[in-house]
């Protein structure tokens, strides 16, 4: 495996590094990285599925435009995993469809 | 225009910038150093846009300047910035999301979010709209599948987390972005086993001279183009990746030859196998303020919709002006050079000859690189009726097929109303250049009322006016 990473190219090392839970398993994250980007070096690329199909989503275009990274976030459902700050002791959960189940009728 | 000394929360500034991209970063420390009041509102944490976007301090990067290309033109502004914030000449509203401007002539407000709240309340003499681009993205089979992702996302994720989708990243679409993001991924340590574009490089010989009157910008792309040849990964011209394999996630992608028109030549697909994809076909103007607020547009070189502006960059609706991508996708020495000019024709003083020239060269070639990496009409080839193409409202280009051909759509809006292509989250950027390719209709600047989500109890709370 090649020595190169990200953190090679940039040097240095994150002030913190903390956990948060993830669909009931703990995911490290750096302090500064969002939701999915901590997400992505746990390796994991879904945390969404979609409301008609049920598919798979997570982070396509990185910048908060698309709204596929949609996930739940402390109970909040709909919040882009893009831009939102991981934070420490933090309860993430993949959202299913609207993310508003308790609303259904 | 005089400078306002009074409380910059409720005084009017001289001039709102919307955006601390290149542009609006070159132009609001160039208004500032001319004497006027300027408030800058950002949806970022930190200046930069997309383009100059680099890690949170907390995440204790010591080389930044490793992820960029050209860092020094980014770091001088940025300091100039953090100076007239301290001299007070320059209110900088970072977080703030603007879902609306109104107002008219000289008398301006600017309306924002935070993530919880609404923003700052902002009012200005004049705005300048310095919103950037985003991806353009072409639908195909496997397009939705986790580990597809936009190139300019990978590239974003990247420069501000410090990660990667994978470790053997294939990177396809159209546009000099790609070469960029790849020789990214390469130094950030992933394998990438193909560099796919669509577009020959023949097009470029068309516009050999404004491409020999731009040294700097052929440097940069020699740049990457070495860079790459040192991790041994060579562009596939005129191929593109019409399918994305896997099942939870990518696999694999199916690389076929392009005819001229894009269109896949049938035979000649292969499988690479890969564990994520980086795909775009260039940027689109992000219009939406603009076009709310009534402002002209124009089909650019690229074939997306663009701001129409007068050489001092001011939009067609008298008070508003722009800089950078929304006045046509160029990248980020234009953007600094507009944002410039846009500074110097709002405080009303001359342009000097010699940036004139720099923009116009820098824009000649800006439309020759759009007009080569424009989709061709063929690419509709590689869509199957299942493929989805709205990713927010899943639907299938079948749909959007029928709305067309058997329900008589002849543009994207009318698309849109029989299908909800268009109508989800996104509010139709990830679809928009794919339903119009579809329905086979001009080009249109997206209109949206909201630039962005905003909750009801906000709009609840607008004064009435």
């Amino acid at each position: 495996m090649s020595r190169r990473t990200p953190r090679a190219l940039v040097g240095g090392a994150p002030q913190e590094t903390f956990t948060f839970r993830f669909d009931g398993r703990d995911v490290t994250a750096a302090a500064g990285q969002t939701v999915a980007a901590a997400l992505w070096g746990a390796g994991v690329l879904a945390w969404r599925t979609t409301r008609h199909d049920g598919e798979p989503r997570g982070a396509f275009c990185g910048i908060g435009q698309c709204f596929d990274c949609l996930v739940t976030v402390d109970g909040a459902p709909n919040r882009r995993a893009c831009l939102v700050p991981a934070r420490p002791g933090g309860l993430v959960t993949s959202q299913e469809g609207t993310g508003h189940d308790d609303l259904a009728v | 225009m005089t400078t306002s000394p009074s409380d910059p929360r409720t005084a009017p500034a001289d001039l709102a910038v919307v955006g601390a991209g290149p542009a609006g970063l070159a132009a609001a420390v160039t208004a500032a150093s001319l004497g006027l009041t300027v408030t800058l509102l950002d949806a970022g944490a930190r200046p930069g846009g997309q383009y100059y976007r680099h890690p949170d301090p907390a995440l204790g990067a010591t080389r930044p300047q490793a992820l960029h290309h050209d860092w020094a033109a980014f770091a001088d502004r940025e300091a100039e910035l953090r100076a007239h914030e301290r001299a007070g000449r320059v209110r900088y509203l970072t977080e703030h999301q603007v879902w609306s401007v109104t107002g008219s002539g000289t008398d301006w407000s600017v309306h924002s979010r935070t993530d919880d709240a609404a923003g700052e309340p902002v009012r200005a003499r004049a705005v300048l709209l310095a919103t950037g681009a985003y991806e353009r993205q072409l639908p195909f089979p496997g397009w939705t599948l986790p580990g597809v992702v936009g190139a300019g996302g990978a590239q974003a994720m990247f420069k501000s987390g410090l990660v990667l989708p994978g470790r053997r990243v294939v990177v396809a679409g159209s546009g000099p972005l790609l070469l960029a993001v790849a020789a990214s991924l390469a130094a950030a340590g992933a394998r990438v086993p193909a560099v796919v574009e669509a577009a020959g490089y023949g097009p470029y010989v068309r516009h050999t001279g404004t491409l020999l009157r731009n040294p700097a910008k052929l440097a940069e792309g020699a740049l990457y183009g070495g860079a790459l040849l040192r991790h041994q990964v060579r562009p596939l011209l005129r191929h593109a990746v019409v399918e994305a394999h896997g099942t939870d996630r990518v696999e694999a992608v199916t690389v076929a030859r392009l005819d001229r028109d894009w269109r896949p030549v049938p035979g000649t697909g292969r499988r690479v196998p890969c564990d994520a994809l980086a795909v775009g076909h260039g940027l689109v103007p992000e219009l939406s303020l603009a076009t709310a607020l009534g402002c002209a547009t124009r089909t650019a070189a690229d074939g997306t919709a663009a701001l129409v502006l007068t050489p001092g960059l001011r939009t067609s609706v008298p008070g508003v002006w722009a800089a950078g991508e929304t006045g046509g996708v160029g990248g980020a020495q234009l953007a600094l050079a507009e944002g410039e000019i846009a500074a110097r024709t709002v405080a009303g003083r001359a342009v000097p000859a010699s940036l004139a020239r720099r923009r116009d060269r820098l824009r000649a070639f800006a439309d020759a690189m759009g007009a080569a990496h424009r989709p061709g009409a063929g690419w509709t080839g590689w869509l199957r009726d299942g493929t989805a193409v709205c990713r927010c409202e899943e639907v299938p280009a079948g749909r959007v097929r029928e709305a067309v051909e058997e329900l008589g759509a002849t543009d994207a809006r009318t698309v849109k109303l029989l299908t909800r292509a268009g109508m989800g989250w996104c509010q139709g950027r990830m679809c928009g250049p794919a339903v119009a390719a579809l329905a086979g209709g001009e080009t249109v600047a997206d209109r949206r009322p909201l630039a962005c989500p905003v909750r009801l109890g906000q709009l609840a709370e607008l004064p009435a006016d």
